[in-house]
């Protein structure tokens, strides 16, 4: 089992982002469209992976509720790119043995005859490996 | 003007007359779409993870067979533009990627990002021109007020997206100008839709494109034109029925104005 000095060396690796650029304005949880479904915002996640405390990131609603919509990149004053730590974060999670999040047997009761193939493809390709 | 064309999985399926009506107008216009022979998903989202090699592979196929072919890449879907247009950029800038794609791809000629992505929108403003374009309009789309939706994917990021200003776009709105409607602006143009998170969270795209819907209308739109399916979907079936408007593919608007639908 890794440590979450590890799994933090990890997932900044994975990510590209370099957390110490942060200058904890707070614009990107600011201007978050899914802020209110986030238990921890994206400037948050950028701290916490800098101090190593993964644990409770990887228990997070955020990972699945994060839009992508890359709005905290756009707007960040020091291009940190907190997207990316989170899709880091959630694929350290995901990519373990058993820790799909959306499972294919799921899939039939979530459609709807308007819903798009994109959807699904997307949804899989965050939620699953 | 010839460009190779890379429609996406959903053009083939829910969203066909995305596609229907951008190869019409496209026809009436003198752009000439070839369509790849054999293209495979793009996948919807960009891997934005460093060592995310697998799922970038369909992508640089298909930058491959344009490069082949000796022709720009036009995309159409907002998602597939994004994707490809993003590991375009990963090829073309990380060394690393490009390194491990080619290993695993082993083409005959190395991809380091050589060919040109460009969404049909730009190749409207770029390739045709409005002026042009608006010449060419024979059933002028007078009185209608459309507000444009562009959302995430077009734009953002904006320094490898280089489609319009990301904060401050035009492009739709000079296209609703050349076809003789009137744009209007809006708050929440580019704020998301709540994307493929309707899935995992209805509530919180439910709340996303009521918002979007109903800053256009509070700002007298008619209706909403847009560029993607998901889009599509999000603004028309999450948004609460108070505030509900039409939303149109912008193809389809397209055709209309240049007598081809
Ligand atoms: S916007 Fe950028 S600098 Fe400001 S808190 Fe977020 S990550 Fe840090
Ligand atoms: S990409 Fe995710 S974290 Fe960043 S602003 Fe959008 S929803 Fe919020």
């Amino acid at each position: 089992m890794q440590t979450e000095k590890e799994m933090a060396n990890d997932i900044i690796r994975r990510s590209g982002v370099n957390p110490l650029k942060c200058m904890k304005c707070g614009k990107c949880s600011g201007t978050c469209p899914a802020y209110e479904d986030m238990d921890y915002h994206p400037h948050q996640f950028v701290s916490m992976v800098q101090k190593g405390r993964i644990n409770e990131l990887l228990q997070s609603k955020s990972i699945w509720t994060c839009l992508s919509c890359f709005a905290c990149i756009e707007r960040c004053p020091r291009s940190v790119e907190p997207a990316k730590i989170i899709e880091a974060v959630r694929l350290e999670l995901i990519r373990r043995q058993g820790c799909n999040h959306l499972k294919s047997d799921a899939i039939p009761e979530l459609l709807d005859d308007k819903l798009p193939q994109q959807a699904i493809v997307s949804a899989f390709r965050k939620y699953s490996k | 003007m010839t460009f190779s064309y890379y429609p996406g999985c959903t053009l083939k399926t829910k969203a066909k007359d995305l596609d229907m009506y951008a190869r019409r107008s496209a026809q009436a216009l003198g752009i000439d779409m070839q369509e790849l022979a054999e293209w495979q998903c793009c996948g919807a989202v960009y891997p934005q993870a460093k060592d995310e090699i697998a799922t970038k592979l369909s992508s640089v196929r298909a930058l491959m067979s344009a490069r082949d072919a000796g022709h720009d890449l036009m995309t159409l879907c907002s998602a597939c533009h994004h994707v490809i247009k993003r590991v375009n950029n990963d090829m073309a800038t990380d060394t690393d990627i490009r390194m491990k794609v080619n290993n695993y791809i082993k083409p005959e000629l190395e991809y380091s990002g050589e060919t040109k992505v460009v969404h049909y929108l730009e190749v409207l403003r770029d390739y045709v021109g409005f002026d042009e374009l608006a010449k060419k309009v024979v059933n002028p789309l007078k009185g209608k007020k459309i507000a444009a939706y562009y959302g995430c994917l077009l734009l953002r990021p904006g320094s490898v997206m280089q489609f319009d200003d990301a904060e401050n776009p035009s492009i739709m709105e000079d296209l609703i100008k050349a076809m003789g409607a009137t744009p209007v602006l809006y708050a929440n143009r580019n704020e998301c839709c709540g994307g493929y998170v309707t899935l995992e969270n209805r509530p919180t795209a439910q709340r996303r494109a009521t918002s979007v819907v109903s800053s256009a209308k509070a700002a007298g739109a008619d209706c909403i034109i847009t560029a993607c399916p998901l889009c599509m979907y999000n603004l028309d079936a999450n948004c609460d029925e108070s505030q509900k408007l039409p939303i149109i593919y912008f193809t389809e608007l397209l055709a209309e104005a240049l007598g081809v639908k």
